[in-house]
């Protein structure tokens, strides 16, 4: 166990405080106590392991979970996993869940008068490969009213959740489209105070993974906690 | 090679619609080895009303004190089948209840060994991150050394302990009171 490397601390600015009044729910969720910092032990240098065993291949399409395909336009997002040092975080597990193109999740307490869409389920699951690479293929995602304040409206998003590989890595994101004018009023996206790592939540539009005649492909690189340079007894926490 | 960790956001309110099908609330399938306890509580808001759109997960070692994980080198034995990983969504009313095997202790800093506990992760609406927090049980020896639970103020120790439940054996009540009296301890690491 001795050469166990800790992953590093979060670099100012680029995570979310559990305090942040223009998101109204945090109100009554976030702790008012100061949390403990605590050593990572082998409990959170672990995590659990997921394998192909635990996904379909087909558990990627979006498009093709019903007889037929979803109203909405078709799109590719792809991307690498990659962790603080740049190196590839390869064969985790990616969840993914969205709204249908007209903006409506298919959950009873999703009351948006929009419609449902019956070839729409809107939640895929993929590892990523050796390379960190990662691939879905869904529709775009409408933008939906929620009563946050008054007319407020989240932009289109779609939310992620990655394991990596260890308790520390575990991370929940929403990614964001390019262009999109809610993003400056929308309180989730505006929770990252510093602004290279909010605009990092937008993903970016990409040739190389549109398909011609077929879909545009839309580029997000995911980045988990990477460990530091030095083994822990060194670093003395 | 430098970058920062992409930011957290809220899994919001339907979490479920991409969470659900990894729902996990029976840990250890039959025939793993250790003493089984069933674990139950609620997911509180500030105004102590249940969290119902939100969910824990669990991660923890096997009877030996082995993770199911390639980090762990420790000379233990697996269990073939059990991995460790449990993820339980809360009811419309905060609850949730899970059952598993009461791990073994693992190493801590220092080699000091740690007491048996579980390591939680708490996702819901209306939080922007995931809260890391751990289960510990009571009356266990370890506890009074414990590397982590030494940190924690005396008076907030009694948050990570999971309490038995009168007259049902191996039953547990452990609850993630989010603010106020009886705060839950949150840890940063």
């Amino acid at each position: 166990m001795s050469r166990l490397r800790a992953y590093r601390r979060p670099h100012p600015g680029t995570q979310p405080e559990y305090d942040f009044p223009p998101y109204a729910s945090t109100r009554k969720r976030h702790p008012t106590q100061p949390l403990v910092v605590a050593p990572q032990t082998l409990s959170e240098l672990t995590g659990p392991v997921f394998g192909y065993e635990d996904v379909k291949e087909s558990d990627h399409d979006l498009t093709r979970q019903h007889k037929d395909a979803p109203i909405g336009e078709r799109i590719i997002v792809a991307g690498r996993v990659l962790d603080e040092n740049g190196k590839p975080v390869p064969h985790t597990l990616i969840e993914i869940w969205q709204a249908n193109a007209a903006g409506r999740y298919p959950h009873r307490t999703d009351q948006h008068d929009a419609p449902l869409d019956p070839n729409f389920s809107g939640a895929g699951r993929t590892l990523s490969d050796a390379q960190g690479r990662y691939r879905f293929v869904t529709i775009r995602p409408g933008e939906y009213p929620w009563r946050n304040h008054h007319n407020a409206w989240r932009p289109a998003h779609i939310h992620f959740s990655l394991f990596g590989p260890a308790f520390l890595t575990r991370l929940v994101t929403q990614m964001y489209f390019p262009g999109d004018p809610l993003l400056e009023y929308d309180p989730m996206y505006c929770c990252i105070a510093d602004e290279k790592a909010r605009r990092r939540l937008v993903s970016v539009f990409d040739w190389e993974s549109t398909i011609p005649e077929h879909a545009l492909g839309y580029r997000f690189d995911i980045v988990l906690r990477g460990r530091e340079a030095t083994p822990m007894e060194k670093n003395a926490r | 090679m430098s970058l920062h960790a992409t930011g957290n956001q809220t899994v919001g309110p339907f979490l479920h619609i991409g969470l659900a099908w990894l729902n996990t609330d029976r840990i250890a399938p039959p025939g793993v080895q250790g003493e089984r306890v069933s674990i139950q509580g609620r997911l509180l808001d500030g105004d102590g009303v249940g969290v119902g759109d939100g969910m824990i997960e669990v991660w923890q070692a096997n009877a030996q004190g082995k993770y199911a994980h390639p980090e762990d080198t420790q000379k233990k034995h697996l269990d073939p089948g059990f991995k460790g990983f449990g993820r339980i969504p809360t009811n419309s009313k905060g609850a949730f209840r899970f059952s598993t095997i009461k791990p073994g202790s693992v190493p801590g800093p220092g080699g000091v060994g740690q007491a048996p506990h579980l390591v939680i992760a708490v996702f819901m609406r209306g939080s922007l991150k995931h809260l890391a927090t751990r289960i510990y049980f009571p009356g266990e020896p370890a506890n009074a050394n414990d590397p982590l639970l030494g940190l924690v103020p005396a008076a907030r120790r009694a948050t990570l302990l999971a309490k038995r439940l009168p007259g049902r054996r191996n039953a547990f009540e452990w609850n993630v009171v989010l603010q106020g009296k009886n705060e839950t301890v949150f840890f940063d690491f």
